[in-house]
């Protein structure tokens, strides 16, 4: 697990302007542009021209999800089969143990020295580049974002925008330090350097390694979809092609990929579709004159099929569009890495502790949500994901780990809270104790500014006001005698 | 129609739930108060205690039997009982059968002008440039966003100006405000900050719980803003 808890790297993501200032420009950019994209698919629905609206086709998109989820074996073997008869090998992984013993395996038969990578969030999952860089492979990330993170050293911030927490000037220096020279911050200059620098690794790489978005099981396909060019190139250039897919990625037919196709780029950027659909069923067959000699599509399990019928099983039904995380106030605060994980945001807070081990990860759900379900609002498969990090905390509190020290004075005024008098009396000593606590201010009002036991910590940042002199039950007694009066 | 004050509501905003009964009176409206209330249980259901939420959610169902309507001030406890309250008592049929009939009779305040007795202008005049403060619980699982901006652009002498992102979160979730308290702060300056841009001088919502955060967190930064609650403005717009 990565170091420290959520509150303490979301501290330090508040101490940082320019991270906060970068996440806040972009989040808003693919809020507004979502908004157009949602409101330009109403009119097409209203026309006949799309499938339905956002509603109607997340409706659709939902009970897909559930349908192949609920027959996952079923649709396993069947891309399986697909995949085999167009001359695909297929592999299945329990862990990233596995994932990286073969692919080692199949870079050791191939001789692969340098093996190029599109934007892939299942081999960020099982940290491949690390496994096949001990084999002295060198692995190079293509995709911009990517690019750029992986010479920082750094993981994703974002699903979609690995790097949107990086400036341009941050971004100049990283490349400066390839090139050896000093560069300029504009876009075509920095774009030009990771041309140049990745057009020349495509050609040498014996190896492109990819995810995919969507795995069609009744044809075998592979559906990738990029903004750039560097997708179709790894999959296509390299002699040999491997595929690492999550086996929640699973649609089952064309047909079903049509409601995904119409709902991804939408959700995620606002764009009707992304620049490239790369649609791969099988390697180069013979008279073909691109494509690689090989393909391996390897399905990656690392604790996917545990979350099958259980309570959490919709999370299953995300397809990595990023939109919880560009409407959730949170990531918008904090961006990625302040949640320690591969998955950030809202979906990363419900999956990250389920993937990896429980206890270390329940601060998430604790602290890295206001349950605002702005996620659940924006979610193209309608994953509740509000709901399903309350239940990450009703499993913290079960299981005893609720270290927040509010569990035993919320139990304790549940109990007294179903006695009207005991409700009475804690109200008329919270009103004292608070209205002694805040010093008197002009005006005549009252603020506690540092407030003692649970409250302490809400007087960090905000004052407390004193309560009103009066409770609303004493101006309802008045209220009451007075309508007597009147009546 | 029975008033649901809410704790919150009882403690620190006696004077929007005094608003609430005196419109309501003024349109002919019986209230009353079931004396027997006390919380709705969100705290404890929201951190991850069901149990204790459940057994205040049983004691709502107990002191408001019997109400033909239930009103409150505050959107959150009002989705509360009608979007939780099912899922409490999932496996508990007579009671479940309860929350049912209850469920569809409880009303955020303004829902309850608008929807049931279908008034969206109360004759009101109050000056001021106002922004109003949308709350999650209240647009998202009570699915009411329209009425309150309704009543507020019927008042005469508000003019209403749109915030930027009315719908991002004011940072306060309950628990979260003092679990996450940086993070809970720097939402509510995001929100503050929107605010002022608009130029505003009154911030008007629907929710306690939001209200007391963007005050506290207003307080302590000395910004020169009003807040009230929508009942507020309404009834002083009406002189009551």
């Amino acid at each position: 697990m990565a170091g420290g808890t959520f509150r303490a790297r979301a501290r330090k993501a508040l101490e940082n302007p320019r991270l906060r200032r970068a996440v806040r420009v972009t989040m808003n950019n693919f809020m507004s542009a979502r908004r157009a994209a949602m409101a330009e698919l109403a009119q097409l629905a209203r026309e006949g021209l799309a499938l339905g609206d956002f509603a109607a086709m997340r409706e659709r998109a939902r009970a897909i999800k559930q349908h192949t989820l609920d027959h996952l074996d079923h649709y396993l073997a069947r891309a399986a089969t697909a995949i085999g008869e167009r001359g695909g090998h297929v592999h299945f992984a329990a862990g990233a143990h596995e994932v990286g013993e073969i692919v080692r395996e199949i870079a050791r038969r191939r001789g692969v020295t340098l093996a190029v990578k599109s934007k892939s969030m299942a081999t960020e999952e099982v940290h491949l580049n690390r496994a096949l860089q001990a084999d002295g492979i060198e692995v190079v990330e293509t995709d911009l974002g990517e690019y750029i993170i992986q010479l920082a050293g750094e993981t994703p911030s974002h699903i979609v925008g690995p790097a949107i927490h990086k400036t341009r000037e941050e971004i100049a220096q990283l490349f400066g330090r390839v090139v050896g020279r000093e560069l300029s911050t504009d876009t075509p200059t920095l774009t030009g350097v990771a041309r140049q620098v990745l057009r020349e690794k495509f050609v040498r790489a014996g190896m492109g390694i990819s995810g995919a978005n969507f795995v069609v099981a009744e044809t075998g396909t592979l559906c990738i979809v990029t903004n750039e060019g560097n997708g179709r190139l790894v999959t296509s250039a390299p002699p040999v092609h491997v595929a690492v897919v999550g086996i929640e990625k699973l649609v089952p037919t064309l047909a079903d990929l049509y409601v995904f196709l119409g709902l991804l780029a939408r959700s995620s950027t606002g764009q009707k579709i992304s620049v490239y659909t790369h649609m791969i069923t099988g390697p180069r067959r013979p008279g073909e004159a691109d494509g690689p000699e090989e393909l391996h599509v390897i399905f990656l399990d690392a604790g996917r099929s545990d979350i099958l019928g259980t309570e959490y099983q919709e999370v299953l039904h995300c397809i990595r569009c990023g939109a919880c995380l560009n409407h959730c106030p949170v990531y918008r605060q904090t961006g990625g890495h302040a949640y320690g994980a591969v998955y950030s945001g809202p979906v990363g807070t419900v999956l990250t502790p389920l993937l990896g081990e429980f206890r270390d990860w329940k601060d998430l759900p604790a602290e890295a949500c206001s349950l605002c379900a702005a996620c659940w609002e924006a979610c193209p498969v309608g994953i509740p994901l509000h709901d399903l990090i309350l239940k990450h905390r009703q499993k913290t509190a079960r299981e005893g780990l609720d270290q927040s020290g509010l569990g035993g004075p919320l139990r304790l005024g549940a109990a007294a809270w179903t006695k009207p008098w005991a409700y009475r009396l804690s109200v008329r000593v919270g009103r004292l104790a608070l209205r002694w606590f805040a010093r008197e201010e002009e005006g005549g009002r009252r603020w506690a500014v540092k407030a003692p036991g649970p409250l302490r910590a809400w007087t960090e940042g905000r004052d407390l006001p004193a309560p009103p002199e009066k409770s609303f039950r004493e101006l309802w007694a008045e209220h009451l005698r007075e309508r007597g009066q009147r009546a | 129609m029975a008033l649901f004050i809410t704790c919150l509501g009882d403690l620190f905003f006696p004077r929007a739930g005094m608003a609430v009964v005196k419109l309501l009176e003024h349109l002919g409206v019986e209230v009353t108060f079931p004396e027997g209330q006390t919380c709705c249980g969100q705290p404890q259901w929201n951190s991850g205690y069901p149990e204790a939420a459940a057994a205040l959610a049983r004691h709502f169902l107990d002191v408001f039997d019997g109400a033909d309507y239930i009103v409150s001030p505050s959107g959150s406890c009002a989705s509360m009982v009608q979007h939780y309250y099912p899922e409490i008592f999932r496996d508990d049929p007579a009671r479940l059968d309860r929350t049912r009939q209850i469920s569809g009779r409880i009303y955020e305040f303004t829902q309850f002008l608008v929807e049931v007795l279908g008034v969206e202008d109360l004759g009101a005049r109050y000056p001021a440039r106002a922004t109003y403060h949308q709350s999650c619980h209240m647009t998202r699982l009570l699915g009411v966003e329209e009425p309150p901006l309704r009543l507020l652009r019927n008042v005469r002498d508000l003019e209403l100006v749109p915030l930027e992102h009315p719908e991002l979160c004011c940072g306060f979730g309950g628990t979260f405000s003092v679990k996450s308290p940086e993070v809970s702060v720097a939402m509510a300056d995001e929100k503050l900050d929107d605010v002022t841009r608009t130029g505003a001088d009154l911030l008007v919502g629907a929710d306690p719980s939001c209200l007391l955060h963007l005050a506290g967190r207003a307080h302590r930064r000395r910004l020169p803003l009003k807040i009230m609650h929508v009942a507020e403005v309404l009834a002083e717009g009406v002189g009551l």
